[in-house]
């Protein structure tokens, strides 16, 4: 049962454990640079998994050539089982560079946590924060 | 089909966006250019939201189809009446409070006021562009443009702004993950992402995994963006360390946006009985929002520093926001409306007084204000109506928004929440009463060993450009209470939900 659920699952089960592993380095790692990989992790995760929603075995892309329509009577209907979606593939191409963006801005980020306190290490950090409002 | 079609709502959100990307250019080449282009922008941005507004009352629903491509598969804008009122309250407030950061980021962050003007006026194209979005997936886009944004400029306060806006980064990044995570669910059974097309396919498909399970993901990742209580952990760094016009600018718009674009997915997308019934949400929203006002109120009480107060009050007023929401009949979602575009305005007035006082004098600590009534009397003025408005004192608008709640409560017999909202506005009473107090009693502290020194009673106000949006705010709030009536009946009912008990 829970083997069948794997296998027909499989996407599904790949971006959970992706997700948590993602998730576990933000909650548990101490480094920031680690949380920002484990935040990468999560996002990559959930692409991978839309991705994974219009991927079809054995079809072609949606681009109906000019001499297939010449080499189709005109009373066969195209199967629109046989092209894969692509809109998934798009939306996520736009989601992959939203993450480009928000991993830019968090390394910058860090880059002056960095110059600032001299430390990426999360309890120093706290440490130095706390001695600052003092 | 007869809809309304108008490229006037594009304006909105596409003229704050193309002024973003020419103003690096000009300020680099004159610098003094870049202030006069952003609010050139913002007010464009502003008329065409005014013009809308009026095509929307007067002909219902304003649609613009992108490139021409008819929905389900183009990308569609569509503003209803309620979108035209947040596109109304959006673009005034960006308006104001640039006029306002005009002195204070000259102060604040000398020679950056290109780069500045720049980011400020991509975060107002992607707040715009939530509400006037019908399309999923492009709302996504816009939450993350306005995210992306909103870090840069927190990022730009001293001190531990860059930490508060990393910690940001990583709670939100979380909080649009699980949006899109919702939205590729939702596409994977109904292979559409437009709004209207999804609240027509979606009632067949109620009790699928797929269904439950992104709407799920995708409260709890507007609930992140709103910073609903357990979830609020980025706001009190990144609100009270920002620059003092983007702390104003922020607490005023990107959380009151996210609790927007979850009335829509909640109600609008979605069929109010499946939030209600089938997926007993709302009642779980309402609980959250109840603890968010007690334990938010309590944070605030706490506190000293006045920005980190006015924070966690905001974690308190997002819970009004919610438990309006949740309460699901008519009365208590137009109190939450309400208050979301109360709350907006009174929040961005106290930001706004706390940079002028930051401005003129440098203090923060509440215990520092003593004498500022003389100091700063029209400054004083606009924080204690603000002030008044938050507690709820009658005519302030914040009063008519709680009276609805309080109906909404009412109706649907939720006597705990009810008794909740009045001990919240006690709350409220202390931590605000507090500090007109210290601005207008200068009473000794009572540990006057520790509290910074009184300040100087000689008159010196703010400059005239902080001061006008100031005053314009504290004008707004009593207002918006004064035509309440209008506000609700033009914008608010007509949108509420038919099924929803009057």
């Amino acid at each position: 049962m829970l083997t069948n659920f794997v296998i027909g699952h499989f996407n599904v089960v790949a971006y959970v454990v992706l997700m948590m592993l993602g998730f576990y380095a933000m909650t548990g790692k101490n480094n920031l640079v680690k949380k920002l990989v484990g935040m990468n992790i999560f996002q990559w995760s959930i692409i991978l998994f839309v991705v994974s929603l219009g991927a079809k075995r054995g079809a072609t892309i949606p681009i109906v050539l000019a001499d297939t329509h010449a080499a189709v009577p005109s009373d066969v209907v195209l199967e629109a089982a046989q092209y894969a979606n692509p809109l998934p593939h798009v939306l996520m191409l736009t989601a992959i560079v939203v993450g480009v963006g928000t991993t830019g801005v968090a390394l910058a980020l860090l880059l002056r946590i960095y110059r600032q306190y001299g430390t990426l290490e999360e309890d120093e950090l706290l440490d130095r924060l706390r001695s600052a409002t003092r | 089909m007869n809809v309304h079609q108008s490229g006037i709502p594009v304006l909105i959100v596409a003229g704050p966006l193309f002024a973003a990307f020419l103003l690096p250019l000009v300020g680099w080449w004159r610098r003094a250019w870049a202030f006069p282009i952003a609010i050139a922008a913002l007010s464009l941005s502003f008329g065409a939201s005014v013009v809308t507004a009026q095509r929307v009352l007067s002909t219902g629903p304003v649609h613009y189809f992108m490139g021409g491509w008819t929905p389900p598969w183009g990308i569609e804008f569509r503003i209803d009446p309620l979108g035209a009122l947040m596109l109304l309250l959006l673009s005034s407030i960006t308006l104001l409070i640039a006029i306002y950061s005009k002195h204070s980021i000259l102060k604040e962050l000398p020679d950056r006021e290109g780069p500045f003007y720049s980011v400020y006026l991509l975060l107002v194209s992607g707040l715009t562009g939530i509400v006037a979005t019908a399309d999923m997936f492009n709302m996504y886009v816009f939450l993350e443009i306005s995210s992306l944004t909103s870090y840069a400029l927190i990022a730009l306060g001293g001190g531990a702004a860059v930490v508060s806006s990393f910690r940001y980064v990583i709670l939100g990044t979380v909080g649009a993950a699980f949006y899109l995570l919702a939205v590729g669910y939702l596409y994977s059974v109904t292979g559409s992402l437009n709004m209207a097309d999804l609240a027509q396919i979606l009632p067949a498909l109620y009790e699928t995994n797929a269904v439950r399970v992104g709407f799920g993901f995708l409260v709890i990742g507007l609930a992140i963006k709103m910073a609903l209580f357990p979830m609020h952990a980025w706001l009190p760094g990144a609100y009270s360390d920002a620059p003092s016009a983007v702390s104003a600018l922020i607490a005023a718009t990107t959380t009151k946006v996210a609790a927007y674009a979850l009335v829509r997915v909640m109600f609008f997308v979605f069929e109010p009985r499946f939030s209600i019934e089938l997926i007993p949400v709302t009642a779980l929203l309402s609980w959250m929002g109840a603890i968010a006002m007690i334990l938010g109120s309590v944070m605030a009480i706490a506190q000293t520093d006045l920005k980190r107060m006015l924070a966690y009050s905001s974690v308190a007023q997002i819970g009004y926001i919610v438990l309006g929401i949740g309460l699901a009949n008519a009365d208590g979602l137009t109190g939450g409306l309400l208050h979301l575009v109360n709350h907006a305005v009174m929040k961005g007035c106290l930001f706004l007084v706390a940079g002028a006082i930051v401005y003129r004098t440098g203090v923060r600590d509440i215990r520092g204000l003593r004498n500022l009534s003389a100091k700063m009397p029209w400054t004083a003025g606009a924080f204690t109506i603000s002030a008044f408005s938050m507690i709820g004192i009658p005519p302030t608008s914040g009063f008519f928004s709680k009276l609805y709640l309080i109906l909404g409560a009412a109706k649907s017999e939720h006597w705990v929440f009810l008794g909740i909202i009045l001990f919240s506005s006690v709350l409220a009473l202390v931590y605000f009463v507090n500090v007109i107090r210290y601005m207008y009693f200068p009473s000794p502290a009572a540990d006057a060993d520790t509290a910074p020194p009184p300040l100087d009673p000689t008159r010196d106000e703010a400059p005239l450009t902080m001061l006008v949006p100031t005053t314009i705010l504290a004008a707004a709030v009593v207002l918006l209470g004064v035509f309440n009536g209008e506000i609700v009946s033009r914008f608010i009912d007509t949108v509420i939900p038919a099924s929803f008990a009057r």
